[in-house]
């Protein structure tokens, strides 16, 4: 089997993220022999977290520069890395960081890259990469011939790594800090006082523009559709997401859910989440809405249309009822 | 008064997302069932792109913005009967593939010569937009090769909204990770970005600018060089649709408060 990098960048605290342990995972089960490159302010910790992986190697790019998130700087660094480990295939999670910087080192190093894998095997001696297209439409297994090759591998796809800490030799890969005119200033949470999103929790849950729609008395009821709403999110901890009518209603002004933003758009031109269970509520779940459920495994829906989208094979439960009714009796339920 | 910007959107075709799509495999890889018969729309974030870059434009005078296409030109001409009716542009038309199994990395190529070779380009001034990812190949990675092609290291993916602002950098939020944006400041162009859904709705159509565009649109699809993208190296292994039907039980008539529960222990199973 060829030579594998995992590449992984530390986060704020000097550790290591579950994406980065997931796709360590995934890069032992290549079976080749195996170089970690990590970049952040420092590493040690990091390194000691997963000294015992049994990789051949550790090496770092380190300090100031390279601690925040940056295209030129990430970049820089990557390079670096794969250069020193000149590794045939280099792994990477699909972190925000990683899949802003790793294409254009790819480009650099003469190599190609493919992103949002979601299964890496060896077969025939070659990593085969498993991806979606269209959207989450049509699953494909691919493989390359080009060297090197930088794989993004989606977050959820692996379990994450565990083994003993320990003392890693990390050796240091060599740098210059490349000059940029891109200064981080900070992070920026949604006008919401609150997170609706949470990519870990266990149920999505799903409003459609139904929720903003007139209801049985002819009036709408758009602020006690939010009340709802954010008391089921907290006595759930569930992630909050949202149809692309809803969210589109939010960015033309109209009086809806305030803290409903594009950030919460599932669906074709939303995201795709990975949750285990899926509760939509109010959507008429239409294709360009379900293939945002591609990676939720277990979904029920309230809607008061029997042959709405999710009635016809999307969803394992259809609940014909109204979700203002439905959802305060759950509330109840849950103490919210 | 802030610098103008040239900004070059990269954005192609998708088939409308309310179609059937079937994968086939013939001896040229894979590609879609009667993919030229599918009726066809800009990218969903090519055209967030192309919007804010023309609602850019229009708040700094002076500025230009062109759209750098690679698709089949016979349906990238019936989609610009629509999509010039949005908002200003100019098209530099690239006669290849659209399809979502072509290669990033040679589509890059072919985008980034595009851009080089528009008459009186001002690299000083250059921003290059697209979607960040397409709803076709998905890659997010089309973006950062052509920059890199460039000569463009200030690069941001993501990008929800950009501000200029008074000394002429460029305020840039991109989204990371549990709903979050980072924030950026660029001081200057040249620099890529890549478009989430960013802020703005749709256009409206409008018949005059749709006029002015078609002027210059018509003579650039008959300039439209073919560009074929042989994907060297590539190989498809197998091209599969998901199992994606449930047997879906139908509950009516149960009292919303016997449905809550019911829901209540669905949430609470392992």
């Amino acid at each position: 089997m060829e030579t594998v990098l995992l590449l992984a960048h530390t986060e704020p605290d000097g550790a290591l993220a579950k994406p980065a342990l997931e796709c360590l995972t995934a890069a032992l089960a290549l079976g080749g022999p195996l170089t970690v490159g990590l970049v952040g302010a420092r590493v040690e910790a990091a390194a000691s977290q997963i000294a015992g992986c049994g990789a051949a190697r550790f090496l770092a790019v380190t300090g100031e520069a390279f601690a925040q998130p940056r295209y030129s700087t990430d970049a820089a660094a990557a390079e670096a890395l794969c250069r020193a480990a000149g590794a045939a295939i280099a792994m990477a999670p699909s972190t925000s960081r990683w899949a802003r910087a790793l294409p254009g080192v790819a480009y650099r190093l003469g190599g190609r890259v493919d992103t949002h894998a979601t299964s890496v095997a060896a077969e025939n001696g070659a990593p085969a990469v498993t991806r979606w297209f269209y959207r989450q439409r049509m699953e494909a297994v691919l493989s390359r011939r080009e060297r090197p090759w930088v794989i993004l591998l989606d977050p959820g796809c692996f379990a994450p790594w565990s083994g003993p800490a320990g003392t890693a030799s990390v050796e240091p890969a060599a740098v210059a800090v490349p000059e940029t005119r891109t200064t981080v200033t900070g992070v920026r949470s949604p006008k919401a006082d609150e997170q609706t999103i949470r990519p870990d929790a266990k149920l999505l849950f799903v409003a459609g523009a139904g929720w903003t729609k007139k209801q049985s008395d002819g009036a709408v009821h758009a602020a006690e559709a939010e009340t709802l709403i954010l008391g089921f999110l907290r006595a759930a901890q569930a992630s909050l997401g949202g149809s692309k009518s809803l969210v589109d209603l939010s960015g033309e002004g109209e009086a809806v859910l305030r803290f409903m933003t594009h950030l919460n758009q599932v669906g074709q031109t939303g995201s795709t989440p990975r949750h285990p269970k899926g509760l939509s509520t109010c959507c008429h779940g239409e294709e360009p809405h379900v293939v945002g459920w591609r990676f939720v495994n277990q979904r029920r829906a309230i809607n008061l249309d029997p042959n709405c989208g999710w009635a016809r094979g999307k969803a394992d439960v259809l609940y014909v009822a109204d979700a203002f009714e439905v959802m305060q009796h759950v509330n109840r339920l849950l103490g919210a | 008064m802030s610098t103008p910007f040239q900004i070059a959107v990269c954005g192609s075709i998708v088939p409308d997302p309310l179609q059937t799509l079937e994968p086939v495999i013939g001896p040229a890889g894979p590609s879609l069932k009667n993919e030229m018969m599918l009726p066809a729309v800009l990218d969903p974030w090519a055209g967030h792109a192309l919007f804010e870059a023309a609602h850019l434009a229009r708040k700094t005078p002076g500025s230009k913005v062109w759209l750098v296409s690679l698709a089949p030109k016979a349906k990238l001409q019936q989609v610009m009967m629509t999509v010039a009716q949005k908002v200003p542009f100019e098209l530099v038309a690239l006669d290849g593939p659209a399809s979502g199994f072509t290669d990033s990395f040679e589509t890059a190529a072919a985008l980034a010569a595009a851009i080089a070779a528009i008459p009186g380009l001002d690299r000083a001034k250059l921003l290059v937009f697209g979607g960040w990812e397409s709803a076709s190949r998905g890659a997010g990675s089309t973006l950062q090769m052509v920059g890199e092609r460039l000569g463009i290291t200030e690069q941001f993916q993501g990008v929800d909204q950009v501000t200029v602002r008074e000394d002429g950098g460029l305020e840039i939020l991109e989204r990371i990770e549990g709903g979050r944006h980072q924030v950026s400041v660029c001081s200057a162009p040249p620099a890529v970005l890549g478009w989430a859904t960013g802020n703005l709705p749709e256009p409206r159509n409008n018949p005059q600018i749709g006029m002015a565009n078609m002027r210059a649109i018509m003579p650039a699809l008959q300039r439209a060089k073919a560009t074929p993208i042989p994907n060297t190296g590539l190989s498809f292994a197998s091209v599969s649709l998901p199992r994606q039907q449930r047997e879906t039980r139908i509950v009516k008539d149960m009292p919303a408060e016997e449905i809550a529960r019911e829901i209540v222990a669905w949430m609470a199973e392992e």
